[in-house]
């Protein structure tokens, strides 16, 4: 019986050994389709399409180019915005009402017009649902009650929205151009909603779509979702109802890639039109191969060691003051960050209003050391240091671990996965914790908030922002802060983002590294391809094949 | 007369007797099955979902992300349920699973179930292909070194095996796809079915390969069969690697019996001996052997789902444990935990059918 089945099997394998020189013979240079770009990403950080709850970088992107928004940053430069769907806007004396008008005759992809209504709707539903990225537009005193009259439609192109404080007025706008700003498709979302129990946590009868949307489409951007399959592709397609210029390609397909290896691997086999996670060996690899290019861009995102003023250590201002000194930027900069980072120490990054330029900061042990003997700790100290098992974290945190030792700080790293050291860090249990953070909007009170603000340092504090979580107690800087979102004069409003990160860069528990670029390597015939400042800028509609 | 009609009805009796001796017997052994099943299926629900709660990550964070609010983070938490004691969450989610619902995956926003009918067929494809490469090369190969027992052959089968079973998959995955996709492009990159097929093709089983050669649509099997062609071999090589060091060693055993030696002595042919008798008498130990491998496989291979960007359901689970999204872990591990349950059943049930001696008992 053996016998005979073991014949059976060695038939299937003669089938399957000519079947296979069938298949492999002729082997052609892999070509994606003319019209359709194909790019590699890792794509496994997305868990919702919904712009009114979407707060991940690669959701950013795709919503970026399938969703409109009223105003958007203007890329030639970034610290203004330009009109979307809006044509024009005034903002009132007492700078408490803006008043945009919409531009006339545009559709959105399902072929419904698009009027103040949607706009009114879509910032309704983002207030209600008040998922992660809704403070955003509730921090301008929009709740659950007011928001329709705070944000309403008073006709067919014209749409006000009504703040609770003189803020600046780049300030508002500014986080108008955020993601759940988007604007959706009234009509269509309310065919998809979903009738809901009303409770304590949630007072409302249906859930806006939400649901619907999580994987639904409901935009007028230049490209419309077709489909995203989580942990496996996103698939945008050309939408003809587009007003203004037309995507030049029918398609954009991101196809979820984790390992940098293989991407190159595909981009060189031509699988893929563009590369979006290298690493810098694999990037340098691309960068020196004639048939593909690379580009990059800076992105608002800054890397940074942080010091939790708990641990009685590393409260006192030399030993904060020598950490500083105990990091090699230089060497960091030109071996593990080469190509994917730029030295940058300062909380603003690069292209955000009120930027500065200053890196004061270098390798130097006896500096640090002479620190470290003021703070009375001599011959160094202990300490443990919470690291997420990615790059470049990790290779900074081995830096880090060893330029400490040199001036007798023992740092002991506790490698985790990412989740996990980051509920430690939420609840304030770590000594030392590198990571990065990502501006929430394109405005320098993004990033201000969340280093140079704790109003309320108790353990229940509501406001978890960085300086919270390490425990760093400012009620002065908090103010400062507070204050810069209420000048209206531009060029003053920056002069006091500068005077904050000076501050910041002196005194603080942070030693911010470097601000991250973002690389990208691409087939020698794709053209057009712009990485943007932010993650929703990254626009797709402009690039062509040749 | 009297007598054999008594002697029939006792007959009777004693064969009624035995055949309901029998028949509660099976009772009883359905019924013992029953239970331990029950109980694994139990145990496995509470381990697995006690430590996905003990676990320092707070699920309602792995759905928010970094920059969430703590409010929005509490909110969260009501909504999910995770502010329950943990015993009533447990009898929550077990009476919900017995009304057939899994409950949804927050990475994906899919019931359960619909991920995991996407990703098995993924991965039970994946590793039928790999066991079919390793069973046929590998029991020969296997049979072989026995036979030649010593000789260079012996150790070559030997090296082949103890490389499989050492070098890291992950690695030698690498290495595959740099040789034979990078450089001599005979088979497609990462990932099961060419993007440009993405909406020409509709699965219908989820066996791609079935599903293609069923609709006759050629240009798409040719394009699968590229695709798994890899990772399976792969696969292959790794279970390959063990099933020939135990087809090996049952060999040996069975060599040295007396019934080979009889039938030399009847002077049947060696070829006769080994692949009719010796093998044959080899082969009930080694269907466990295989039926467990491919067990093994079935759990999804991470280190090869993650290489090949195979969407399998080791890929899944591994996902969503880091992101503690344990509805989807637990799902997955009923599903993992039945095919184990299956496949000793079903491996159990071919002992029976192959080794004549069990039926005896």
């Amino acid at each position: 019986m053996m016998m005979q089945r073991l014949a059976a099997h060695s038939r299937s394998l003669l089938a399957g050994a000519a079947l296979s020189a069938v298949l492999l013979a002729g082997p052609a240079f892999a070509v994606t389709p003319a019209d359709t770009l194909v790019e590699g990403f890792a794509i496994d950080d997305i868990i919702t399409m919904d712009p009114g709850e979407a707060f991940e970088l690669s959701t950013a992107e795709v919503t970026g180019n399938t969703y409109d928004l009223l105003v958007r940053l203007d890329l030639d430069d970034t610290s203004k915005v330009k009109g979307d769907l809006a044509e024009s806007w005034t903002v009132s004396d007492d700078g408490l009402t803006y008043t945009f008008k919409l531009k006339t005759g545009m559709k959105f992809a399902s072929g419904n017009p698009i009027t103040a209504e949607d706009v009114a709707y879509s910032f309704e539903r983002a207030v209600k649902l008040d998922k992660s990225p809704a403070f955003i537009l509730s921090q301008f005193g929009l709740n659950g009650d007011n928001v329709a009259e705070k944000a309403k439609a008073t006709d067919e192109t014209t749409f006000v929205f009504t703040v609770d404080k003189p803020y600046a007025p780049s300030f508002v706008l500014n986080c108008l151009s955020a993601t759940v700003a988007s604007v959706v498709d009234k009509k269509l979302v309310l065919e998809h909603v979903k009738p809901m129990t009303p409770s304590a946590d949630y007072k409302y009868d249906n859930d806006f779509g939400n649901e619907w949307l999580k994987t639904g489409y409901a935009g007028s951007g230049p490209y419309k979702l077709r489909e995203w399959r989580a942990n496996e592709v996103v698939v945008m397609e050309r939408n003809e109802n587009y007003h203004g210029d037309k995507a030049k390609l029918a398609r954009v397909i991101y196809r979820h890639m984790k390992e940098s290896s293989g991407q190159r691997l595909a981009l060189e086999a031509g699988d893929i039109d563009v590369a979006r996670n290298l690493e810098p060996n694999d990037y340098d690899a691309v960068s020196k191969n004639t048939e593909l290019a690379t580009t990059s861009a800076p992105k608002g995102t800054v890397y940074y060691i942080s010091l939790n003023q708990k641990n009685p250590n590393l409260a006192k201002p030399e030993v904060r003051q020598a950490l500083k000194y105990l990091v090699d930027y230089d060497a960091l900069g030109s071996t593990i960050l080469k190509g994917i980072g730029e030295i940058h120490q300062t909380f603003l990054p690069k292209g955000v209003l009120g930027e500065l330029d200053e890196n004061p900061f270098k390798l130097d042990v006896a500096k640090a050391k002479e620190l470290l003997e003021k703070a009375g700790l001599k011959d160094g100290f202990s300490v443990t240091m919470d690291v997420r098992n990615n790059q470049p974290v990790t290779g900074m945190a081995e830096s880090f671990q060893q330029t400490a030792g040199q001036a007798g700080v023992k740092v002991e790293i506790i490698p985790g996965d990412g989740k996990q050291t980051l509920t430690k860090y939420r609840a304030r249990n770590h000594d030392i914790y590198i990571g990065q953070w990502g501006q929430d909007y394109f405005d320098p009170n993004s990033n201000a908030q969340t280093f140079a603000s704790n109003p309320d340092n108790s353990d229940a504090g509501k406001v978890a922002t960085l300086a919270w979580r390490n425990a760093w107690d400012i009620p002065e800087l908090s103010k400062e802060t507070e204050a810069a979102l209420v000048e209206k004069d531009s060029a003053k409003r920056a002069a006091l983002y500068q005077e904050l990160q000076k501050k910041v860069l002196d005194t603080s528990p942070f030693i911010i590294i470097h601000q991250q670029l973002e690389v990208a390597g691409l087939r020698g015939n794709v053209k057009g391809l712009k990485l943007g400042p932010s993650f929703d800028t990254n626009f797709v509609w402009g690039i062509t094949k040749e | 007369m009297a007598g054999p009609v008594c002697l029939n009805a006792v007959e009777t009796r004693q064969s009624g007797r035995t055949s309901g001796r029998r028949a509660t017997g099976l009772a009883l052994a359905v019924a013992r099955f029953l239970v331990i099943a029950i109980t694994t299926y139990l145990g496995l629900l509470a381990v697995t979902f006690f430590i996905g709660r003990v676990i320092p990550i707070d699920p309602a964070l792995a759905v928010l992300g970094d920059r969430a609010l703590p409010s929005v983070v509490e909110r969260t938490r009501r909504e999910m349920g995770l502010d329950l004691p943990l015993i009533q969450q447990f009898y929550l989610y077990i009476k919900n699973a017995l009304s057939g619902d899994f409950g949804n995956s927050v990475l994906t926003t899919n019931p359960v179930m619909t991920d995991l009918r996407r990703a098995f067929p993924a991965t039970i494809e994946l590793a039928t292909l790999g066991t079919l490469i390793g069973s046929v090369i590998g029991v020969p190969l296997g049979v072989l070194a026995a036979v030649r027992r010593g000789s260079l052959t012996d150790q070559f089968v030997r090296v082949i095996g103890l490389l499989g079973y050492s070098i890291p998959i992950f690695w030698l995955g690498l290495l595959a796809l740099v040789l034979f996709y990078a450089k001599l492009q005979w088979v497609a990159y990462p990932g099961r079915i060419d993007i440009v097929y993405e909406y020409s093709f509709t699965p219908v089983t989820g066996f791609y390969l079935l599903d293609s050669a069923m609709q006759g649509q050629w240009d798409v099997f040719r394009d699968v069969a590229r695709h798994i062609i890899l990772p399976a071999s792969l696969l292959g090589y790794f279970s390959l690697a063990y099933i020939s060091r135990m087809t090996r060693s049952f060999m040996l055993n069975e060599l040295t019996q007396e019934y080979i030696v009889a039938a030399r002595a009847k002077g049947l042919s060696e070829t006769r001996i080994i692949w009719g008798h010796a093998l044959r008498n080899a082969a009930v130990p080694l269907v466990t052997v295989i039926a467990l491998s491919y067990a093994g496989l079935l759990e999804g291979s991470v280190l090869t789902e993650t290489v090949f960007s195979w969407p399998g359901i080791g890929l899944y689970i591994t996902n969503s444990l880091q992101n503690a999204d344990m509805n989807a872990v637990l799902g997955g591990t009923i599903l993992i935990g039945s095919v184990f349950i299956g496949i000793n059943l079903l491996s159990d049930l071919l002992y029976r059918v192959l080794d004549p001696r069990t039926k005896a008992a």
